[in-house]
């Protein structure tokens, strides 16, 4: 005991020799990886190819990565002490589920006022609808990785089913968005019990590799079946949402009135008070996607956060916790697990159509894995079957790529080093939603 | 007939290639119970590192075939190797013992990350190699005309690949590197309380993978002549469908399912359609999965409570 407490403070001096060394050895790997892959690249010449040698970018990666090691190693010690010191004292973590009960009201109250805000333009509008179009297929994927426990690397292929669905159906039919909108959502559900029904059976790293193929089955056959989807040309001029009927152009067909006019009894005297004038204008219709969006993704969290309270949810989240369990409690975990497929794959049709509808054009790159894998990181990095971690996740992941638009070229990149970093930085994710939605007793665990 | 036997032959060839990366997956799924999603880029970084070893050899003016192709094998096995030993050090190590979707997530990560680093650092551009060896050996021509022939690239791919299973069954087998890497297998906790050294076996095993794989990109480099920073994902996903038809953990497994892959994929594209030869490598992990999950060699799990 007495030779531990003698040990314990490290000299300074010490840790910082420590730290250079680690950083040494790191930028010594790094060079290793760097010479080959960074330092030589193939250039075209007249009549072949040459290599260049860049010493310039070797010798910045391995700066780069000898002043992170270092950094991390000198401030390994201190991180633990902090966080755990700050967040797991039994006040902070009263204070930080009061502070979570107001960070969701709050939430919803910015992304309903957001567009009539001062600084929304057009272009943050549409940041606005794109960060929602992810939160919505997060919430929906959350339905069955979070709360199923069912790993799914296939989830866009529902999202691409509802999509073309509803461009097939418009084109076909001449059916309208909110015609199409249920029967996609339908079709994708039913997709998902089809798929389902032979894989659901399988482990979780299994069923993660079917699904991944299922997704690729899926985008191929979109890719290659020429006359029906329109292979890798697509399906173009889809048609806009209407308002209750009324188009959001600046003219309308016959028979039919355009937004404008059809909301100018309720919306000219606002305009008049706020001192501006009322008429078409493109922005409307932004504004117009933005809000149903936002629609379609509340009603996706609130039909979640219900459904956990009913028996079927519970099953849910039993069976994550322990399938032999369950099964010896009479639960059927392929009903079960079945069902939650559907529904998530449901909500993925729901914003397919939507995400149709809003570009006016879909083809199949547009329904890749990394989308897939986008989604999942999603749920994963906002901590499993946690609501606001996905709003948290989604508007991480689709913002920093936005604000680095110069680093275009970074984007994937940076993408793909923070799902790493933030599953070692944190490997519950950043919200653990983990809890159980009952307990006994209303006793907190501990 | 002969283009039957034909396509056999090329089927082979590119199930060998398959069977390779397949022992990536297989033995890091046995020894932690992961899906590498990582293995595929790792083996797209050993195809990189072959077309730039050919290429600078060439500007250094190697004419002497078998001594350049060997030189790009060390080369390209080498540096992949130290890939394959970041990646786990970095991506997985810190994850172990966390729960199952931790170590998933960042492999997907780690392999969106290499694609993108490689893409940077080497443009998107399809990278070429001009024919390394040429020639073939005819075996049969039918009354047709139809002549079956063997190349003596498809020759080496073969006998390179024979060569590294044995060399490499003996290593599991006999060394006590492979004693300790199937004790890891077997059970992870009891390998480390009988003093293996656990991290070190896991950080070797995965410098073994990479080392085949970086053996794959080299193969399939001279084979197609070109590749480009997205040949992983596609090459990753079958072989991993290759280590499940085999029955995952198994070798012997991983290298019958490789070769089944790549004869189905092969007589696939020559009888059916080349635009649904994926299709029917996913379709035909899918049933495989539903019908004989612990695949053709593999042993049934049993779940314990």
């Amino acid at each position: 005991m007495a030779t531990l407490t003698e040990r314990a403070p490290a000299p300074a001096p010490n840790a910082i020799t420590v730290a250079l060394k680690e950083a040494a050895i790191a930028a010594a790997v790094m060079a290793l990886l760097a010479i080959p892959l960074i330092g030589f690249v193939l250039e075209d010449i007249p009549g072949g190819v040459t290599l260049v040698f860049r010493t310039a970018a070797v010798l910045t990666s391995c700066a780069i990565v000898f002043a992170g090691r270092f950094a991390l190693a000198m401030f390994r010690g201190h991180r633990p002490a902090m966080l755990t010191g700050l967040f797991d004292t039994v006040g902070m973590r009263a204070l930080g589920s009061r502070i979570g009960k107001l960070v969701g009201p709050a939430l919803i109250g910015f992304a309903l006022v957001m567009p009539m805000l001062p600084f929304s333009d057009r272009y943050i509008v549409d940041i606005g609808t794109s960060v929602l179009i992810y939160v919505m297929l997060g919430w929906g994927l959350n339905i069955v990785v979070g709360l199923a426990g069912l790993l799914d690397l296939g989830y866009v292929a529902f999202y691409a089913v509802g999509a073309y669905s509803f461009a097939l159906l418009a084109g076909n039919f001449d059916l309208s968005f909110w015609q199409c909108l249920p029967l996609a959502g339908l079709f994708a559900a039913f997709f998902g019990v089809l798929l389902g029904f032979p894989v659901l059976r399988l482990r979780g790293d299994y069923l993660a590799i079917v699904t991944l193929g299922f997704g690729e089955i899926i985008r191929i056959i979109l890719l290659n079946w020429q006359e029906f989807t329109g292979g890798p040309n697509g399906l173009s001029s889809i048609p806009r949402p209407n308002f209750l009927g009324a188009p959001l152009a600046r003219s309308a067909p016959e028979g039919q009135t355009p937004f404008f006019e059809f909301a100018a009894p309720v919306m000219e005297p606002i305009y008049r008070m706020l001192g501006r004038e009322w008429g078409f204008e493109p922005i409307h219709r932004i504004v117009y996607l933005y809000y149903i969006i936002l629609v379609l993704a509340l009603v996706t969290n609130l039909f979640t956060l219900r459904i956990r309270r009913l028996p079927v949810g519970r099953a849910w989240e039993a069976l994550r916790e322990d399938e032999i369990a369950c099964r010896s409690l009479g639960i059927n975990p392929t009903n079960t697990k079945l069902s939650a497929f559907a529904l998530g794959a449901m909500f993925a049709g729901f914003a397919g159509s939507f995400f149709a509808t809003r570009q006016g054009f879909i083809s199949p790159e547009s329904f890749t894995y990394i989308e897939s894998a986008v989604i999942l990181a999603i749920v994963v990095l906002g901590g499993m079957g946690s609501q606001l971690g996905v709003v948290i996740a989604a508007s991480f992941l689709i913002l920093i790529p936005e604000a680095g638009r110069e680093f275009a070229q970074y984007r994937m990149l940076m993408f793909g080093a923070a799902m790493v970093l933030v599953m070692v930085w944190r490997p519950q994710g950043l919200v653990s939603g983990r809890e159980p939605s009952v307990r006994l007793h209303g006793v907190p665990g501990g | 007939m002969e283009y039957f036997v034909q396509q056999l032959i090329n089927g082979l060839t590119l199930g060998a290639i398959y069977a390779l990366i397949a022992l990536g997956y297989t033995m890091v799924y046995g020894i932690i119970g992961m899906i590498n999603f990582a293995h595929g880029e790792i083996y797209m970084i050993g195809a990189f590192l072959a077309v730039i070893t050919f290429t600078g050899l060439g500007i250094l003016g190697v004419t002497w075939v078998p001594g350049a192709i060997l030189v790009v094998l060390i080369i390209s096995m080498f540096f992949t190797a130290v890939y394959g030993w970041t990646v786990e050090r970095i991506a997985y190590r810190p994850l172990r013992g966390s729960h199952k979707l931790a170590p998933l997530i960042s492999a997907i990560g780690m392999s969106i990350f290499l694609q993108n680093y490689v893409q940077i650092s080497q443009g998107a551009k399809i990278k070429a190699l001009s024919p390394v060896v040429q020639g073939n050996v005819p075996l049969m021509t039918s009354d047709a005309g139809f002549n079956v022939s063997i190349s003596y690239l498809q020759l080496i791919i073969m006998i390179m690949t024979t060569a590294l299973m044995v060399g490499f069954t003996l290593l599991i087998q006999r060394t006590s590197l492979g004693r300790a890497q199937r004790a890891c297998e077997q059970d992870l906790k009891m390998a480390s309380l009988l003093g293996i050294d656990t991290d070190r076996t896991i950080s070797l095993t995965f410098v073994m993978g990479a080392a085949l794989a970086a053996v794959a990109g080299v193969m399939i480099t001279m084979y197609y002549g070109v590749i480009d920073f997205f040949i992983g994902f596609l090459a990753g996903v079958k072989a991993f469908t290759a280590a499940v038809l085999g029955g995952i953990g198994s070798l012997p497994g991983a290298v019958l399912g490789g070769l089944l892959i790549g004869l189905i994929e092969a007589l696939w594209s020559a009888y059916f359609s080349i635009e649904y030869k994926d299709v029917a490598t996913f379709a035909i992990l899918v049933i495989v999965l539903i019908f004989r999950p612990t695949g053709l060699l593999g042993r049934p799990e049993v779940e314990k409570v």
